[in-house]
Order: C-alpha cells, then sequence, then structure tokens
C-alpha cells in the first residue's frame, strides 16, 4: 500500500529556520535508510504557505486567495509518499525519524480513484 | 476500527495486541538485515532464520511489559547474536569449523558496539543473503519461495497463498532449499568477476518471476495479484540501491515500474482484464512511469541499452510516452523487438514482435510471421498465439478463422478472468459474421 506522509507545521508560514548542518545529515541518514529499504516513492519540501494560493470553489465562482494562511492551525510543510505492506510498518519506520519536534501524519493513498 | 475508549477498556490485552502487531511490523522491516548479518556469522541461511526468530520470540515475550526499545533493530541483533554465541560454543567441541567462526563472533561482540556492527556494511550482508536464497543450484520455485521467505519477510501461509499452492508444499519446499544449499556447501558471499553475472542473471531472474505471477497470475480467479508485484518492486528497488552500478539491474526495475503504472487500467469493473490497446491511459500511475523511465535512463547511461531487461523495458516504454494507444511508436518496438531477437531468439518473442509488425505494417504482415510460428512444438499449449492469431485474422475480415482462434486460446489458458476475455472476444468474431 502507499501512504502519504505529511509534515505539520505549527505555526503558520514564517520564513522557515534553515535546519542546522548536523539535522540535515541526520534527516539524510533516516531518508538514506527509507531509500535503500525500498520505501520512498517520492518526497518534497514545501515553499511556506505565504507563498501559496488557494482556489474556492463555490457553485461555478472561483476564488482564488493568496497565502499565508493565517486562520490555519495546521499547514503542511513537507511529504513523503511511502511503499510499504501496512500503516503499522508506516508507524514503525516514521518513529525512527529523527526529529525532536513537530507532528507527523500517515495517510493512506485510497486504491479507488476519482475525488 | 474500535475507538480510543474501548481499546482503554480492553486495558492490558490491547496494550499486548498493539505491541504485536508493533512487532511484527518491526519483524518485517528487520528480518531481511537480521537474517543476512546472521548468515554471514554462522555460514547457512537455515540456522541464520532460526536465531532471527528466537530474537523474534523474546521480543514477543519481553516487548509487551517492557515496552518497544529505541533501537528494535539493534536490540533483535544483538539478542540473535548472543544466542548465535550460546550455539556455536555448544558446538565447539564437535565442529572446528564452528569454533572459528565463534571466535569471530566473541571478537565481534567484545571489541564494538552492537549498533555500529549492525549498521557497517549490512548492504553487502543483504546482497550475500539475495546471492544465496537465488543460487542456481536451487530450482526456480524454490529460490522463489526463499527470497519471499528470507528478503520478504513473508510468512509461508502468505507465499502459499500469493502462488495458489498449499501451505505444506511451500513449507517443504523452503526446507528442501535450505538443505540443498547446506549439502552444495554454498557460501555465503557476494560474488565478484565472471561469475557475479550468472548469479545476477538468477537474482533478476526471481524477481521477474515474482512480478509476473503477480502481474498475469498464471492460474485462479484474479488476473493480477498486486502484492505480489509490490514485493517484487520493493526487493527489485532494493537491489538497484544495492548495486547501483549494475545496468540489467535498473532494466529490470524500469520494466517493473513502468508495467505496474498500469495495473488499475489493466482490471476492467467486474476483474476482468483490459488489454494493453484498450486501456484509459488516463489511469495509468504517472508516478511509476517516471520513475521506470528513470531507471531505464540510468541502465542505458551505465551502456545497458542492450540488456535483456532494458531492452523490454525500452518497450514497456513506447507504449508509456504514447498518449493515445493510435500514436504508438510501432515501428520503434519492431526495431527494440529485432534487438531482442537477436540476443535472446525464441518464439514468445517472435509472436511479440510478430503483434508489433502487425501494428507497424499492418495486420498481413503480422499474420505471415504467426503462420510461420504455428508447428513451433514450445508454443503449441500457449495461448497467446490463437489469441494472437485470432486478432490479425479478425482485423484482416476473416471472422470464422478468427473466432474458433479464440475458442481454442479460451481453452489453453489456466486463468479463468482471461478465458472469459477470449470467450468474448470469439463471440464477437461470431456476431461481426452475423453483421457482415
Amino acid at each position: 500500500m502507499r501512504v502519504l506522509v505529511l509534515a505539520k507545521e505549527g505555526e503558520q508560514s514564517k520564513a522557515a529556520t534553515p535546519p542546522t548542518p548536523e539535522a540535515m545529515a541526520e534527516y539524510q541518514k533516516f531518508n538514506g535508510e527509507l531509500v535503500k529499504a525500498g520505501v520512498v516513492v517520492a518526497a518534497g519540501r514545501l515553499s511556506p504557505s505565504s507563498q501559496g494560493r488557494r482556489v474556492q470553489f463555490d457553485g461555478k465562482k472561483r476564488t482564488v486567495i493568496d497565502g499565508p494562511f493565517a486562520e490555519t492551525k495546521e499547514l503542511v510543510a513537507g511529504y513523503w509518499l511511502w511503499q510499504v505492506r501496512s500503516m503499522d510498518e508506516a508507524i514503525e519506520w516514521l518513529k525512527r525519524a529523527p526529529y525532536d519536534g513537530g507532528t507527523f501524519e500517515i495517510r493512506e493513498v485510497s486504491q479507488h480513484e476519482g475525488a | 476500527m474500535r475507538s480510543r475508549s474501548t481499546r482503554a477498556r480492553e486495558g492490558a490485552f490491547a496494550v499486548a495486541t498493539d505491541a504485536h502487531r508493533a512487532i511484527e511490523a518491526i519483524w518485517r522491516i528487520e528480518s531481511a538485515r537480521l537474517i543476512a548479518g546472521l548468515a554471514r556469522l554462522v555460514g547457512d541461511i537455515g540456522t541464520a532464520e532460526e536465531l532471527a526468530q528466537d530474537a523474534l520470540v523474546a521480543a514477543l515475550e519481553q516487548w509487551p511489559t517492557s515496552g518497544v526499545p529505541e533501537r528494535p533493530g539493534a536490540w533483535l541483533m544483538a539478542t540473535a547474536k548472543h544466542r548465535a554465541t550460546d550455539l556455536i560454543r555448544r558446538r565447539r567441541t564437535l565442529e572446528r569449523k564452528y569454533e572459528e567462526l565463534g571466535r569471530d563472533v566473541e571478537r565481534d561482540q567484545g571489541g564494538k558496539d552492537v549498533d555500529t556492527a549492525i549498521d557497517e556494511d549490512f548492504g553487502d550482508d543483504l546482497l550475500g543473503l539475495i546471492f544465496m536464497a537465488c543460487h542456481p543450484v536451487l530450482s526456480k520455485d524454490a529460490r522463489v519461495a526463499l527470497t519471499l521467505r528470507v528478503l520478504g519477510g513473508l510468512t509461508t501461509e502468505e507465499i502459499a497463498r500469493g502462488f495458489l499452492v498449499p501451505v505444506a508444499s511451500i513449507a517443504q519446499r523452503i526446507v528442501r532449499a535450505k538443505r540443498t544449499l547446506t549439502e552444495a556447501h554454498i557460501r555465503f558471499e557476494v560474488p565478484g568477476g565472471p561469475e557475479r553475472v550468472a548469479r545476477l542473471t538468477s537474482v533478476l531472474e526471481v524477481i521477474y518471476l515474482i512480478f509476473n505471477e503477480g502481474y498475469a497470475a498464471t492460474a485462479g480467479e484474479d488476473w493480477v495479484r498486486p502484492a505480489l508485484c509490490e514485493e517484487a518492486i520493493r526487493l527489485g528497488r532494493i537491489l538497484a540501491e544495492l548495486a547501483p552500478t549494475e545496468p540489467e539491474v535498473h532494466g529490470l526495475v524500469a520494466l517493473m515500474e513502468i508495467h505496474a503504472s498500469r495495473l488499475r487500467a489493466r482490471v476492467g469493473p467486474s476483474g476482468e482484464p483490459v488489454l494493453l490497446l484498450d486501456q484509459d491511459r488516463a489511469r495509468w500511475d504517472r508516478l511509476l512511469i517516471g520513475r521506470g523511465l528513470v531507471a531505464l535512463e540510468r541502465a542505458e547511461t551505465l551502456g545497458g541499452a542492450l540488456g535483456p531487461y532494458a531492452l523490454q523495458a525500452a518497450i514497456a516504454a513506447c507504449h508509456a510516452r504514447a498518449a493515445t494507444a493510435a500514436e504508438t511508436d510501432w515501428p520503434r518496438i519492431v526495431a527494440l523487438y529485432d534487438a531482442v531477437a537477436e540476443l535472446a531468439p525464441s518464439p514468445v518473442v517472435e509472436l511479440n514482435r510478430a503483434v508489433a509488425v502487425g501494428m507497424a505494417f499492418g495486420p498481413a504482415a503480422g499474420l505471415d510471421l504467426v503462420d510461420a510460428l504455428v508447428p513451433e512444438p514450445s508454443l503449441k499449449a500457449y495461448h497467446l498465439l490463437p489469441a494472437v492469431r485470432g486478432d490479425l485474422l479478425r482485423k484482416l475480415g476473416r471472422s470464422d478463422e478468427a473466432r474458433a482462434e479464440f475458442e481454442r486460446a479460451a481453452s489453453l489458458t489456466q486463468n479463468v478472468r482471461e478465458r472469459e476475455l477470449l470467450q468474448r472476444r470469439a463471440a464477437e468474431c461470431a456476431a461481426e459474421r452475423m453483421a457482415g
């Protein structure tokens, strides 16, 4: 099964503090392990929400809203797409990530298509 | 899904169940590495697997109460190594070979901390385990079962379900495979030089067999069994990381990624097969296609454009790149099949080439080639020969002959879904005859 791992950022869109070289190295080591285990299908880090846009749908009307999205409590800062054999396996992998703060969310990508 | 409060009421039992599920997941992640490290130590897969299982049992006993350790993989390895040392000590008086190994273990354990011992070179251990499980001394069936067991971490039941074979047969296959390896004195090693090529071929063959069994199930009710495809792709991706300079590994990965991109599109709403040219290409998995094309490029950059898997991947890529079936570059596919036929001539390749020729240069040209294959003994029971012939005859307006060919193809396949498809095509030919 494929899961999407979302890194949530607590506060909205302040200019991201660049990670320390040590933290970066730790992350790369962990990500390398995931790749070696055939787990990572795709990964990406998102720019701050100040550079993001939203499109709201209301019937035929479309409204474009510029970031940052102040009202949002949890914004996505980055994502991984993993190929794993169970949700439990995804949890065990994620527990090994070298983070000391923040929340990550694991969601299964549905096998069924469509909106 | 049980709610949190229900869970809380179930108390200790729920805790134990959660712990068991976590242990099972950890086992899936760690078992191959664990068995690989132990196999290097003790020299054979059977003992390595037993020691790893012992460590798993210890985890199942201890973790539900003590909690899962911070580095579960290291814990399992330390526990298993401890038992390995005991085992080797017990055997020491009997066998000098084990004595030497025992000293190695002690030195290993005494000298450096366990974590480093595991992190180091585990890649080579894993590669050694892959080469051992896929050793050519074993039959194909044995290699497949052993690989899924020790590298995939699958249970005997899961393997049996995947291949629609009784559990006892798989269990026996695995036991026999381990015995054969021991009796043939197969060493735990990463082969180099000319031997490496032959051994790697055997590994790739096993992975591709697993993939194909999932992709076009040869028997049974289901047309595809995606779990086997996923397992094969996972093994392929791991191998590509372990042996990044081997072009054919990337070729095989490319082939599997591109084929897997069509998994959703090749099954209709009621489980029936949908053939390549009839598939809704919007349902192809673009992510897998992208990964496949990158892997193919890597194989080509490494000088492997003409390897058998890279060539097949290149053919699959022609389809993947075409936005509609009509835009397929058939002349290029014919040229690629020419290269495949030169490399590894076989009647099945000729049949595929005939299909491409039929698309590139018209059904009559394709039929000429297929007709030449009819007397071929190895294709006598191959259902795709009459299926392809039927298809070409139908395009030439020879509906009666086409119907007979589809019926023959239907009688030859072991897969229920495929048989239904072929019978439907036969019926369509009959209807065309009535209409015409």
